[in-house]
Formats: structure tokens, C-alpha cells, sequence
């Protein structure tokens, strides 16, 4: 194995990583403000991509495709809180796995209903196709580099969002003390509304850009959905940090060892074998690193109270 | 609460009225439909015991209802071809014989309930939830690139196997059995609520602290409570896995995990027979609605959501009026 | 117990008088995929044979149309539904291997006859197989073993394999290894489900492969392809028909233009059954058929010639019928190998556009009059 192969694979765990934290930053501010667990998320995720491949098939262009996405999901995200979600802020964990189980039964049908049952297209548009050479000699898409890039700012945006502005005050009083803002005169399910839509914009946007290199599908939203919850349990729920921190770990973890793991049982077995086997302890492999850091720190790494 | 007796007894009554009834009939395929009423009910009171009991939301309990499956489907794929399942350090054969494949399956998911919930009991509420998800999506993903067992093909096991005594491929036998092993269920479940045990565990689920200033632990008590809860699970699992002889690793599915605790909020939480009335309620209209649309998930999910939203106590709760809401 | 007999009885005398009645009815029970992922490829075969169906017109078939919603164990509970309260005497429809797994040796041994129209698992071709078993469409191995040889002779010395790390997966590479004759750059199972391909297009990068072979079925075909276009990469691509079929291929967009995959049928196959087909069920549904769709229609086509030679109760005579195979394929020249297997032709496709829609053409024929493997493994 090249150094060259090893660094694009890191570039690849990054990429991966940073579009984990777009799905797990939503799970997690609403978790951290609202106290709700939202298993309906992969379903924004779904929804994003959705609206993305119906937009640009109809107008062509990438980047309004985008914005219907954020839209959409934000909109769709924005109707599921008044209707269904504010019922559930005091009620029981038990109550909200459940009715949110229902939302994702209600999206993934409802998605197949109005869009049919074949996958969609979405591609990544001209100007962004095609590889790069970066220093090193190291070729990498252009696509893929630019969602490393967008899901940083945006996780700059975020910190910049909760630490300096008056929306971020709100949140971070939120979390800390509900009745308290409540009683200075902030119009609390407002905020809860407009928190709840902030995630599934995000998880829409998600969506769309992964949309584009991979399939547009009903049921695309919950294997990453279930690897945001992995990401957000390592970092900890309701930190915006650990978030981050955690899906880049997750993202390097799974990827490396796809890669590394195969390798090493080569070492020592004969090498289909050793591709088989490696590859199925591979997609263990994240599980595995959140029971270690379990073990080690049962709040996750930036967790504060559960 | 003697109205919720009454119509516990109509359940049960009603549950085995209808095979009954099918097979005077000769409708044979109603009493498979009973049959997975009462295996899916099943594996409902075992996760009912963490979840009722011990306020334990667990989403991974199609981990045990996997094993449990595929402790039936190894050891009798092996008494199929005739192979022993190891030799070193000594030798264990596979067997058809159910009692051998059910204690087997109940060993084994109870010691996956030990490993998962020694980890998981660690943390709580919302954390405990996504780990548990977590622990049943590495079962699922093991299962399926694990080749030794037919990975996501799966394992036929062509004859259905055997209880002492007892013809199982006759569908009213084994209808009998799974209904046995449900009602068992359900006593030991009764009794654990009354026992020193489960008072233990409801004021832990209740007060943490003041069950650990009574100089109890309340990690110990849970930890037993999501043990036997795996266990049944697992018993379940290796019945279902009978009933359809075949294993695959959709039975690990975090859908599945979904579904199981579906029966029990359907039926009603903290309720004893919830999942029955849960599983019942389930399979009719996934028996019903499924001829009516392909698109019967939508209508599936509005009513599990209206059922959470409005009617907190489930069918039972409906029919036998509030009792004391859980916390 | 009395009781009980006396019914059974009386159901079976009720029954003999109405096989009287109506003695060349067949039943079908079809368990599809309808709903959920993977949809399309159900509502294809369900279609296809439907469409031939209605185009033959006989009133002696009846179909019962079920949605295993892809799960194995909703398969089973239809299959015993169909069984014991449909009595239907022919069982088909089942996408995926491991859902066939569960219902077709249970169904088989019951006395039922199962035609599959899409899955052909190694297991049911070779010691699992049965009288009563017909596969319409291939053996799971043959569109692989074809790019093999597709790879023979395009000159293809050094590959680059890679399928999901499943049965079936492991089933395509071994099936591609059997006939290729080249080295092997990398062979490489990915997480059944995986959508992100960047590593291994690195690994297909920093190997010195001259040619890739895939097998990643629905979604994971789109996305592979998708992320291979964009990587610069430029070395041939070949593939099994499934993910460049008529539902999927839209999807793919330009991604897969040019790419050579392999398959039994396609729509430009010169014959008239095919014409016939591809008209009628263009017609029909307003849409391109797929290979599955064709698949659907040559199974309802097999069981119709059946049902005119030999009466379904005649169990003898009916499998003799079906092992004819005497019915007019839109894949040209069909027949049964011993283990009841298909014996076809199976041709390289090219991925083209016609006006805006993808398609493809038959640029050449992999591997003529093709069998499978496993026939010396059946004994029936």
C-alpha cells in the first residue's frame, strides 16, 4: 500500500465524516434543546434528496437544487414539529421512539407513493466534476473535496451561530434551563420550531449532496441515521463539538478499516479469505470503537448530563 | 383492574378460540397466523419485562430475537447435513430435538443480554436507546457477512423440528406449543411484578437514589431484568425461526426491533397482556390493510402515531379504561 | 377428532367434484417484491406476466398476486398462505435468492411447482434441486460467468472484482473467476449496502488493474458508477445486466454510457416473440420493458404451453410439459438442462441514449448456448 493511497483514504474517512456531522449536528441540537429523540431524521435526509433530484431535473441547475433541498427539508421539518412533534417534548423517550417510527413509516411510503419505486437521478453538476491533482501528486474528486469543505464552514457557521449570536444564546439557555427563558418572555415553541427546522435543513442538505454521488432511494435515510446516532453517543449528546469530533472518528474509522483490515488478515490468511473476514469484522468496526469509548467515558466525550 | 383481568382472559381465550376454530374449519393458514401471533406476542413480554418493568427502552432487542433464531437454525442445519457443529476441544452435535434448541437459545441470548447490557446499563435515557440500536445493527451486519451460516441467504431447515411427544409440522401441535410457552411467559411475568424482585425494579425505575439509599443496586437489578427479558426474546426468536423454518439476518433488523416494541405500545405500556393485543392487532392489519394498498405502511404509521399521540394506553388501555399512567 | 375427519371429508369430496367441473384450471400464487427497495424489480415480473397473461387470454389461469415486501419471513407466511388457503398449484414470483431459499424448498416438497422468474441460487441448481423447480430467467452464476468471458476475449489481463460481502456476491465473483482467464489486480468485498465507493476506486487506482468487474445490485450499482465517472478514472467497465437495466438506467445518467454489461435479453433481440413483447408491453404500461419484465412474460408464457399439453393434477405429465419448454421466448432459442436450468445465449450489452432516454444495444454474444455448473451436482 501506497503513502499516496493511504492519504486519499484519510481524504475519503474526512469526507465521510464531515457529512455524518451535517445528519448528527441536527440530532443532536434537538436532543440537547428540546429533549427529543428523533428517529424521523433520516427521513429529512430522504426528503432533501428528493426535492434536490425532482428540482434539478427540472430546471438543470445544481445549486437551486440545493437550496430546494434546505428548503424542503426545513419546510417538511418545520410542519412535522407543529403537528406531531411539540406534542412530544414532555412526553417519555418510549413515546417519541415510537411516534417518530411512525413518521418514517409515513415519509418512506408516502416518498415511494409520489416519486414511484426506481431511484432517482441526481448528478453532480459539470463545473464540479472531475478530479483534482493536489500537492503530492495525489488525485482526489473535485465533488468530494468540495463537501469537505462546505460541511467545515458550515461547522464554523454553527459554532459561530450558538457561541456569538442571539439565536445561539436561546438555544444554549435552553438547554440549560427550559423554564427559565421560558419565563424571561422567549417565545420558547417558536424557538423549538425554528431549531427543529435548523436540523432537518441540514439533514436535507445532507442528503442532496450525498444524493449526488450515491442513489436517490426510498429507505436511503436510515443507515446513516443510525451512524449519526453512533456519532453522536461516542461525542456526546447535545455538544455541537463532540458532534463533530465524533463523526470525523466514526467517518476515519469505517474507511481505514475497510481498508487496513483486509491488509492485515492477509498477513496471516490466504487473501480471499482474508477479504472476506476482514471486511465483515471491517463493518463492525465502528461499533466496536463506541463500546471502547463507552467503557472509557459513559457520557461520550463531550457529553455533559444524559 | 378486574376489568383488565376480564379482558386479559378474553385475549387469551380469543387467542386460542381462533385455531380452533380454523381447524375445525380446515383453514390452516389462519392457525399459522394465530401461531405468529403468539411467538411475536412472545418476544413482546420479554422486552415488556425491561421496558414495562424496568423503564429499560431497549432498541436492540432483535439482537436476542436473532440469536435466538439462529440457535435453531445452526444446531438443526447441523443435524441436517449430519455434521457436528465442533469437535475440539470436545464434540457437540446439532439435534432437532426443541427443548434442547429452546434452552440453547435462551442461554445464548441471555448471555448477549449479560455482555450488551454490562456496557449499555452504564449509561441511561436517551444514550441507552441509540446503544442498544447500535449493539443489534453490529449483530445484523456480523450475520450477515458471517458465511459459515448462509450470511444473508440465510438457513433453510426443511422439516420443522421435534417436541417429545408431539407432531410440530401439524400446524395446531405447534400452534399449542408457542402457546404454552406464551402463557408461561406471561405467569412469570406476573409473578415478577409481584415479586420482591420487581417492586425492587419499579421503584428503581421510579427513584434510582432511593432504591440505592435501601442499599440495593439499581445497575444490578436492571441488569437482571435485561437479561431475562433477552432471554424470553431469544426463546421467541428460536420459535419464530421453527415457524418459518428458515433463519436470516433480517430477524437482527433494527425494523424488527421497531416492530417488537411496537406490539407493546399498540396493546398499551406497563399493561401485562399489551403485547398480545399488540401482536394480534398487528398481524390483522398487516393481514387486511396489506390486501387493500401497497402503500399500507402510511396507514400503518397513522395509526401508531394516533395511537401514541391520543390513546396512550393502547387497545387495553381503550377497552379497560386509565390505570395509573407510567411516568 | 371426529368431527375434524368428518370435515376434511366432506372438503375433499367437495373439492374432487369441482376438480370435475373445471379440469384444465391452473392456479398461480405470485409472491413479489411490491413494495419497500427494490419495488421495481417486483412490479417488472409482475407486469411481464400479467401482460402474457392477458395477451394469451385463458380463462383457465387464475393469478393471486401477493407483496413479500423483500423480507424472508413475509415470503414464507405467503407462501403457506397461498398454499393452504389458496390451494394454488404453481408458486412464482420471488426476486431475491434468499427470500427463493426460504420458500422454494418448503413449497417443492409440498408437491407444488415453483417457476422462478429472477433468482437462481447455486444451492437450488446443483444438491437442492427438485423436479418441481423451474428457473426461467438463469442460474445467479451465468450473467458473471458471460463477463468472464467477455473479458477473454476483449483482452482483459490484469481485473479489478469487487461485489457486496454476501452469498450471492461471493457466488458473482467466483462465477467471473471460473471463466476469466487474466490475473486479478485486487478482488474486494464491500459492506452489503454501502454507498460510498471512494476507497475502493482508490484501491482501483493505485492497483495496475486494465479493467473492472462489479456486481452491486440496485442502489449500490447507481452509486459505484456515479462516483467511478467522477474520479477520472477511464479503464473499461463491465458489469451484470442488473445494474444497467431499463428501470435503473435513468438514474445512472450519463455515468453509464458505453459500459458493456452482460444479459440474456434485451429489447433489440431480433425475433418475433420479442417484437411482440416489447410493443405490447410498451403499449401496456407506457414504459420500456426491463429484463425483468421479460422474465415475467417468458414464465407465463412457459407455464401457458404447459397448461395446453398436460392437466396440473397430472403432476407426471405437467413437468414433462414445462421441461419442453415449448413456448416462444423473447430471448430466442430456450431450453432445460437436466437440473431444470435455462440453456441461452448470453450477450454483451452497450449502454446508449436514444433521444433522452438511456438504453442499450447487443454489441455480441459472450457465451453461446450456456449451462450452468452445477448440472453434475443434481441428481433427480
Amino acid at each position: 500500500m501506497t503513502a499516496i493511497l493511504f492519504i486519499e483514504q484519510v481524504l475519503n474517512g474526512l469526507q465521510f465524516g464531515v457529512m455524518l456531522f451535517l445528519m448528527a449536528a441536527g440530532l443532536t441540537l434537538v436532543f440537547g434543546v428540546m429533549g427529543l429523540i428523533n428517529l424521523a431524521h433520516g427521513s429529512l435526509y430522504m426528503v432533501g434528496a428528493f426535492a434536490a433530484a425532482a428540482v434539478a431535473g427540472a430546471t438543470g441547475s445544481f445549486l437551486l437544487a440545493l437550496v430546494a433541498a434546505l428548503a424542503a427539508a426545513a419546510a417538511a421539518g418545520a410542519i412535522v414539529e407543529l403537528v406531531v412533534i411539540r406534542r412530544l417534548y414532555d412526553r417519555d423517550h418510549l413515546d417519541q421512539v415510537l411516534a417518530t417510527f411512525a413518521l418514517i413509516l409515513i415519509f418512506s411510503e408516502g416518498t415511494r407513493w409520489v416519486f414511484g419505486s426506481f431511484p432517482l437521478f441526481l448528478d453532480i453538476p459539470d463545473y464540479l466534476s472531475g478530479p483534482v491533482t493536489l500537492p503530492g501528486g495525489i488525485e482526489y474528486p473535485l465533488y468530494r473535496l468540495t463537501i469537505i469543505c462546505t460541511g467545515l464552514v458550515i461547522a464554523a457557521g454553527l459554532f459561530w451561530l450558538i457561541s456569538r449570536t442571539r439565536l445561539g444564546v436561546r438555544i444554549r439557555a435552553g438547554e440549560s434551563d427550559r423554564e427559565m427563558i421560558a419565563a424571561l418572555g422567549v417565545d420558547i415553541s417558536k424557538l423549538y420550531t425554528v431549531v427543529f427546522a435548523l436540523g432537518a435543513a441540514l439533514a436535507g442538505l445532507a442528503g442532496a449532496m450525498v444524493g449526488a454521488i450515491q442513489s436517490v432511494q426510498v429507505g436511503m435515510g436510515e443507515p446513516v441515521l443510525i451512524l449519526a446516532f453512533v456519532v453522536i453517543v461516542i461525542g456526546g449528546i447535545g455538544s455541537i463539538k463532540g458532534a463533530l469530533i465524533g463523526a470525523i472518528l466514526v467517518g476515519l474509522t469505517d474507511t481505514l478499516g475497510g481498508l487496513l483490515l483486509p491488509e492485515l488478515f492477509k498477513l496471516f490468511m490466504e487473501a480471499s479469505a482474508a477479504s472476506t473476514t476482514g471486511s465483515a469484522l471491517a463493518s463492525m468496526l465502528i461499533y466496536i470503537l463506541m463500546a471502547c469509548v463507552l467503557i472509557w467515558k459513559p457520557q461520550g466525550l463531550f457529553g455533559g448530563q444524559a | 383492574m378486574s376489568r383488565e383481568s376480564l379482558i386479559n382472559a378474553a385475549l387469551l381465550l380469543g387467542l386460542a378460540a381462533v385455531p380452533l376454530y380454523a381447524w375445525a374449519t380446515d383453514e390452516p393458514f389462519t392457525i399459522t397466523l394465530a401461531t405468529r401471533v403468539a411467538i411475536l406476542a412472545l418476544a413482546g413480554v420479554g422486552l415488556n419485562i425491561a421496558l414495562g418493568l424496568g423503564g429499560l427502552v431497549s432498541l436492540g432487542h432483535a439482537a436476542f430475537f436473532g440469536i435466538g433464531g439462529y440457535a435453531m437454525g445452526i444446531l438443526a442445519s447441523h443435524a441436517q447435513s449430519y455434521t457436528p457443529l465442533m469437535e475440539v476441544p470436545f464434540l457437540i452435535e446439532g439435534t432437532k430435538s426443541m427443548p434442547v434448541i429452546w434452552i440453547t437459545a435462551v442461554v445464548a441470548s441471555a448471555l448477549a443480554a449479560l455482555l450488551i447490557g454490562v456496557l449499555s446499563l452504564r449509561t441511561s435515557g436517551v444514550y441507552f436507546i441509540m446503544i442498544t440500536l447500535a449493539f443489534g445493527q453490529m449483530f445484523y451486519f456480523f450475520a450477515i457477512s458471517w458465511p459459515a451460516y448462509g450470511g444473508e441467504d440465510g438457513l433453510s431447515i426443511y422439516i420443522r423440528n421435534d417436541f417429545p411427544g408431539l407432531n410440530t409440522l401439524d400446524p395446531i401441535q405447534f400452534f399449542g406449543i408457542c402457546f404454552a410457552l406464551l402463557v408461561l411467559a406471561l405467569w412469570l411475568n406476573a409473578r415478577l411484578a409481584r415479586s420482591p424482585f420487581g417492586l425492587a425494579l419499579n421503584a428503581a425505575r421510579q427513584n434510582a437514589q432511593r432504591v440505592e439509599t435501601v442499599g440495593l443496586s439499581p445497575f444490578r437489578l436492571r441488569l437482571a431484568a435485561f437479561v431475562i427479558s433477552g432471554a424470553i426474546t431469544g426463546l421467541a426468536g428460536a420459535l419464530f425461526a421453527d415457524l418459518n423454518r428458515f433463519v436470516s439476518p433480517t430477524m437482527f433488523s433494527w425494523q424488527m426491533s421497531g416492530e417488537i416494541m411496537v406490539f407493546i405500545i399498540l396493546g398499551g405500556v406497563g399493561r401485562l397482556y399489551g403485547p398480545v393485543a399488540g401482536a394480534a392487532l398487528f398481524i390483522t392489519l398487516e393481514h387486511f390493510l396489506g390486501g387493500l394498498s401497497e402503500f399500507w405502511h402510511i396507514y400503518l404509521g397513522a395509526l401508531l402515531l394516533g395511537v401514541v399521540l391520543f390513546a396512550r394506553g393502547g387497545v387495553i388501555g381503550l377497552l379497560a379504561g386509565r390505570k395509573v399512567a407510567h411516568d | 377428532m371426529k368431527m375434524k375427519t368428518l370435515l376434511a371429508a366432506g372438503c375433499a369430496a367437495m373439492m374432487a367434484t369441482a376438480g370435475l367441473a373445471d379440469d384444465h384450471k391452473v392456479k398461480v400464487g405470485m409472491i413479489t417484491t411490491l413494495s419497500g427497495g427494490g419495488a421495481g424489480l417486483g412490479i417488472d415480473v409482475r407486469d411481464g406476466f400479467l401482460l402474457a397473461a392477458k395477451m394469451a387470454g385463458n380463462d383457465n389461469l387464475e393469478i393471486v398476486v401477493e407483496d413479500d415486501q423483500r423480507k424472508p419471513d413475509i415470503a414464507v407466511q405467503l407462501a403457506d398462505k397461498m398454499i393452504q388457503s389458496e390451494k394454488v398449484d404453481v408458486l412464482t414470483g420471488i426476486i431475491w435468492s434468499n427470500l427463493a431459499m426460504a420458500v422454494v424448498p418448503a413449497a417443492t416438497a409440498q408437491g407444488k411447482f415453483y417457476l422462478s422468474p429472477n433468482a437462481g441460487p447455486s444451492v437450488l441448481a446443483g444438491k437442492g434441486c427438485h423436479p418441481n423447480y423451474f428457473n426461467v430467467a438463469w442460474q445467479n452464476d451465468n450473467l458473471h460467468e458471460a463477463a468472464g468471458g467477455y473479458a477473454n476475449s476483449a483482452g482483459f489481463k490484469n481485473s479489478f472484482i469487487l461485489a457486496p460481502n454476501y452469498p450471492a456476491g461471493q457466488d458473482a465473483l467466483t462465477g467471473y473467476k471460473r471463466i476469466y482467464e487474466g490475473e486479478l489486480a485486487g478482488e474486494v468485498f464491500t459492506k452489503l449496502g454501502q454507498k460510498d465507493y471512494a476507497s475502493e476506486i482508490a484501491q482501483i487506482r493505485a492497483s495496475d488493474a486494465d479493467s473492472v468487474y462489479f456486481f452491486l445490485p440496485g442502489g449500490m450499482g447507481i452509486s459505484f458508477l456515479k462516483q467511478y465517472a467522477d474520479s477520472g478514472l477511464d479503464l473499461p467497465v463491465v458489469g451484470p445486466a442488473f445494474s444497467f437495466d431499463q428501470g435503473i438506467l435513468q438514474a445512472v445518467g450519463d455515468a453509464a454510457m458505453g459500459v458493456k454489461n452482460t444479459s440474456q435479453w434485451n429489447k433489440d433481440i431480433d425475433n418475433e416473440a420479442n417484437k411482440a413483447f416489447v410493443e405490447a408491453f410498451q403499449a401496456e404500461y407506457g414504459r420500456l420493458p426491463s429484463l425483468y419484465a421479460s422474465q415475467g412474460y417468458d414464465t407465463a408464457n412457459l407455464l401457458l404451453s404447459a397448461m395446453g399439453k398436460a392437466d396440473v393434477s397430472d403432476a407426471e405429465a405437467f413437468r414433462a410439459a414445462l421441461k419442453e419448454a415449448d413456448f416462444d421466448s423473447t430471448r430466442g432459442d430456450f431450453a432445460f438442462d437436466s437440473n431444470n436450468h435455462p440453456i441461452q445465449d448470453i450477450y454483451v450489452r452497450e449502454v446508449i441514449k436514444e433521444g433522452e432516454v438511456y438504453t442499450n444495444k447487443i454489441i455480441g454474444t459472450a457465451l453461446e448456448d450456456h449451462s450452468n455448473v452445477y448440472v453434475e451436482d443434481c441428481k433427480m
